[in-house]
């Protein structure tokens, strides 16, 4: 491990300065998706399928188009069709097919047509004018009845080559990994656990909806700004879907108000695009909360099945799980993922795993938080906590013995490097919430989790001032914080103070592709770069200085933001501040600016280990979590401020996941629930105060040790709060949400 | 859409009597507005009702009984220390309705004429005894708070006809009043079952009992037979399982998205048990 030039003594790293962006966003300063305008700007409106499943017999948008306020009417007509390719490759033609329906509504909410309109209410009014003839087809909204040999089928040929032989049609890719022999494994096993679990969809729940304002020419240049993860794959993906060159089309990224996954597509910005290009004016578009929830990307539902093996001594002898991912009307539920991670924490001798993305009657799944992660690891860390209840083992013993370390093989293949579970767990087994007394009625649940991390393509510059400050370009939306980390980064490098880097979020035009922020990459990639470009720029100074005193440039080096002579032997020089070496960076050669751009790949995988005390009211089956401690390996926190967030924010949303929220469809396939009231996310008032402990255990791939801390957080909790629930209710919870009605049906059911 | 705002409740009934289409009484707009954004009803009519005078009044009479005008807000009711003090669970049923910003805007009249079984207030004030004036074009009448809604979105009121004034009844002595409802979360939430209880002790004997159900019907209940079970009782658990039985008895609750038919009809005799403690306890004048 080639480690010797990695830092691990730092100035401002793992500092807590305030955030850059803060100001604005507590003032009302920062501008959202919804907050542009653009003189001659139109209002648009979505038409959106009643239907759960219908052909669609004709569109009429003549009476639309008459009304006086009406600029333009757009159906999938007015899209450039990319040719139909089955499976993986015909990714733009799932994202055009969803953004704009085509022969076939495939779910309640399918965007049909769209107007602009020269207000938000005439739009409205006008979308009532066109009229739709549907011819209303058989539907499926479960995973397990979408794979029944008598599903409807939602598209033929959408099976990708992985698919055994004689699956149903909504059944668009397999998946299957493992070593060892699991028959044998099962076969030493003192006690062998086999059950069945399932999960609800939820949604990201993000407050900011989908809002975006675009421009484009009948010359095939564009603007568009938006509410993104990432406006290089919109930029691409609008590129694609409109028929333009991407270049033409420059996308700036707004302030994001959350976006956790949900927002690294598109939905509403070709749309409007297409309008604008129709009525030659500026299209503003913003979605309702209910659109959000109809016609937007929630998280997959599951069905999975769990096999463990265990010894006396509490040794996994075998694992195997089958997991059946719903991820609506199109490819991409992530089955392969949660069959890779469901193991992942443990070092297993005999494991299997198999996967299935499979289509439904809903909206078109979107990433959420380490998705397919929480789900499996919901069910896998189920059973390993039946197992323990019933061999009378410590849940936190059983999972350090047969935790995953360095050396490790993977239950997905590869060998693990310096990893953190372990001190993890040690660190729960250590924590005063794990040996903290419960009341009557109450229960602690333990879980792990893991999630990948992801380094992805990334592109950063940095710019010198005459003055000394800095100012640094990064391509991935600040969605946690990371423009507070990227300054600290800088500062590290340059040596100069946090406040004097400006942090922006560049748009297309101003930097090469950037990946989106997702896969907890931020930090990890653009901090990643970010040094390199400060380092670059360092390379630059320390050229200046070494012109300025006559000596070679490697006679020189930098310290605490000064140039100095690197040894007695170059010289006796006095060293020369950053601020120095800029004032006269003019006459010296010129601007002074560092870049870096790869794809780095050494991202370095995450664990983390949660500790949950729930307490239910055996009269309604009613949850309150009254502690919680989240533990996770950061590798090293930049700002521990925002890596706390991060934990917290994942315990959060998994709290609402294990007790409440769920997408609730009626007989006819039309979402029940589209409105916050009934999709109950949780409030303040439902969450503890979730503590959180920072393991550092430093990633290799990263100069200053850095893993993601993004998704790992929301791996754990829907186990440890269903562990939790089923020792304080007495009865196993196998199917979320765990909400009062479920729960008090179990404790009658249980006697 | 036509806007008016009338300077009184007759001049009111005028617009409304004469109106073609939907039309809608604007107090707080916390339901009417909340609609109209979400196209769910855009009336034809709107009738602004917060310029007529007094109506954010809350007045003690001098029985002891309460006259509050249409457009006095939840806020206003919580604030309220007497009006609190007599009847603490009408006032914490209001006060459970939405956001703090809610609670500026929401009144018990548009949560009464919304017509939903599960309005947190209703129960409370049928439980209360509590009366609403009705003024239409034949002049004003009195009429029961649970005699107003008929069904989910419906109400008793004929055309022309609107609420004009709440009465809530004097506490009297050795009376408690108490409000609970389930939800899943803590707040922000919708009843998936309340209850109303309203008692009057002697000694510790229940000697008078009103015992109300949202959230387990098309409309509010009042529930005789869970009165019954406590009245000459001193609330102990045979009365209290009684209670429990007749409540669940009375539900009549449908399966969905928000609760099931089974876990409304258990919950129901729950909170009836709990509410009718709390009450109890307010009765004997301790705190609950």
């Amino acid at each position: 491990m080639a480690l010797d030039d990695r830092k691990s003594e730092f100035t401002f790293v793992g500092t807590r300065p305030n955030r850059p962006d803060g100001l604005d966003k507590v003032t009302g300063r920062a501008k959202f998706g919804a907050d542009m305008s653009a003189p001659g700007m139109l209002h648009g409106a979505i038409l959106r399928s009643p239907h759960a499943h219908a052909r669609i017999v004709k569109i009429d948008t003549s009476k639309a188009e008459a009304h006086k306020e009406v600029k333009a009417v757009v159906t999938r007509a007015d899209f450039a069709d990319v040719p139909f390719k089955p499976g993986l490759e015909g990714e733009f033609w799932n994202v055009l097919e969803n953004v704009m329906a085509g022969e076939k509504a495939l779910y309640d909410g399918h965007a049909v047509a769209a107007v602009a309109a020269t207000s938000a209410l005439a739009a409205r009014d006008a979308l009532k004018l066109i009229e739709v003839e549907y011819e209303v087809l058989p539907h499926v909204t479960d995973v397990d009845k979408a794979m029944a040999p008598d599903a409807p089928v939602i598209r033929e040929g959408a099976a990708d080559y992985s698919v055994p032989e004689g699956m149903h049609p909504n059944v668009v890719r397999y998946h299957e990994s493992g070593h060892g022999d699991v028959e044998a494994g099962f076969a030493e096993a003192d006690l062998v656990i086999e059950d069945s679990f399932v999960t609800e969809a939820t949604h990201q729940g993000y407050i900011e909806p989908h809002a975006c304002l675009g421009m484009l020419g009948n010359d095939g240049k564009g603007e568009l700004w938006c509410t993104t993860q990432g406006h290089w794959i919109a930029q691409k993906t609008c590129a694609a879907l409109l028929g333009i060159e991407t270049s033409q089309l420059r996308v700036t990224a707004s302030e994001i108000g959350g976006g956790f996954g949900g927002k690294t597509t598109v939905f509403i910005e070709p749309v409007a695009l297409a309008l604008s290009r129709k009525a030659n004016r500026p299209v503003k578009l913003v979605m309702t909360r209910s659109e959000v929830f109809r016609a937007t990307g929630p998280t997959s539902s599951a069905s999975m099945d769990i096999k463990i093996g265990m010894k006396k001594d509490g040794t996994i002898s075998a694992a195997q799980g089958v997991f059946r991912l719903q991820g609506g009307a199109f490819p991409g539920a992530p089955g392969d993922m949660t069959a890779m991670c469901a193991f992942a924490p443990y070092n297993l001798t005999n494991v299997k795993q198999v996967g299935y993305d499979v289509m439904a009657n809903r909206p078109k799944q979107a990433a959420y938080r380490a998705p397919g992660a929480p789900m499996g690891a919901f069910a896998v860390e189920s059973v390993i906590d039946e197992l323990c209840k019933k061999l009378g083992l410590d849940p936190v013993d059983v999972r350090l013995k047969n935790a995953a370390h360095e050396g490790t093989k993977a239950s997905y293949g590869p060998r693990y490097e310096r990893i953190g579970l372990v001190e993890t767990l040690e660190a729960a087994k250590a924590h005063p919430h794990y040996s903290a007394p419960l009341k009557p009625g109450q229960g602690r649940g333990i879980s792990c989790g893991f999630w990948f991390n992801h380094g992805g393509e990334t592109s950063v510059s940095l710019a010198l001032s005459e003055d000394g400050s800095a100012q640094l370009m990064v391509g991935t939306p600040d969605i946690g914080g990371s423009r507070a980390s990227m300054a600290l980064m800088a500062a590290e490098v340059l040596g100069i103070p946090y406040e004097n880097i400006r942090v922006t979020i560049a748009d297309t035009a101003t930097l090469g592709y950037n990946d989106v922020s997702h896969g907890s990459r931020v930090t990890y990639a653009s901090g990643l770069a970010t040094i390199k470009a400060a380092k670059h720029a360092v390379e630059k100074l320390c050229e200046r200085a070494a012109a300025s005193w006559g000596i070679p440039t490697d006679a020189v080096k930098w310290e605490n933001g000064c140039a100095v002579p690197s040894g007695p032997n170059a010289g006796d020089f006095d060293p020369r501040p950053l601020a120095d070496i800029t004032a006269h960076m003019g006459s010296t050669g010129g601007p002074i600016s560092g870049h870096f751009e790869a794809t780095p790949e050494g991202a370095g995988v995450s664990f983390g280990t949660h500790i949950v005390d729930a307490e239910v009211d055996p009269e309604t089956g009613k949850t309150s979590i009254t502690r919680y401690t989240v533990i996770q390996d950061a590798g090293k926190a930049i700002h521990p401020t925002y890596v706390e967030g991060q934990y917290q924010g994942g315990a959060a949303q998994g709290i609402g996941w294990a007790l409440n929220e769920e997408y609730i469809y009626g007989e006819d396939g039309r979402l029940q629930n589209s409105i916050f009231l009934d999709y109950r996310i949780p409030v303040a008032s439902d969450l503890p105060m979730i503590d959180t402990v920072i393991v550092e255990v430093p990633n290799p791939g990263h100069p200053f040790g850095v893993r993601g801390v993004g998704e790992t957080g929301i791996v754990p909790p829907l186990a440890a709060i269903a562990n939790a629930v089923s020792h304080a209710a007495g009865v196993r919870m196998r199917q979320l949400p765990m909400s009062p009605p479920r729960i008090l049906a179990a404790l009658k059911e249980n006697g | 859409m036509d806007y008016h705002s009338p300077a009184s409740f007759a001049e009111a009934s005028a617009l409304a009597a004469n109106a073609t289409g939907i039309t809608r009484f604007l107090a707080g707009g916390t339901d009417v507005l909340v609609q109209l954004r979400s196209e769910l009803v855009t009336p034809d009519t709107l009738i602004d009702l917060k310029k007529i005078d007094g109506v954010s009044d809350i007045n003690s009479n001098a029985d002891g009984s309460w006259t509050l005008g249409v457009a006095a807000t939840g806020a206003e009711m919580s604030e309220h220390a007497e009006l609190g003090r007599d009847w603490p669970g009408v006032v914490e049923a209001m006060d459970l309705i939405g956001s703090t910003q809610v609670q500026g805007r929401a009144t018990l009249t548009g949560n009464l004429c919304n017509g939903s079984p599960a309005a947190d207030s209703v129960p409370a004030m049928v439980a209360a005894g509590v009366s609403v004036t009705v003024t239409g074009p034949e002049g004003d009448r009195e009429v029961a708070v649970e005699d107003i809604p008929t069904g989910p979105g419906k109400t008793s009121l004929a055309k022309g006809e609107l609420i004009s004034a709440v009465h809530i009844p004097a506490r009297g002595e050795n009376g408690g009043d108490a409000y609970l409802r389930f939800i899943p979360r803590t707040e922000m939430d919708i009843a998936v079952v309340g209850v109303g209880v309203n008692l009057r002790l002697d000694g510790d004997t229940v000697t008078e009992a009103r015992v109300s159900l949202g959230a387990v019907a098309p409309t509010v209940l009042l529930v005789e037979d869970c009165a019954k079970a406590i009245i000459g009782s001193t609330l102990d658990d045979a009365a209290l399982d009684a209670l429990a039985a007749a409540a669940s008895a009375a539900c009549n609750p449908i399966d969905d998205k928000r609760g099931t038919i089974a876990f409304r009809t258990e919950v129901a005799g729950v909170l009836a048990k709990r509410a009718a403690k709390i009450a109890y306890a307010r009765a004997k004048g301790e705190q609950a």
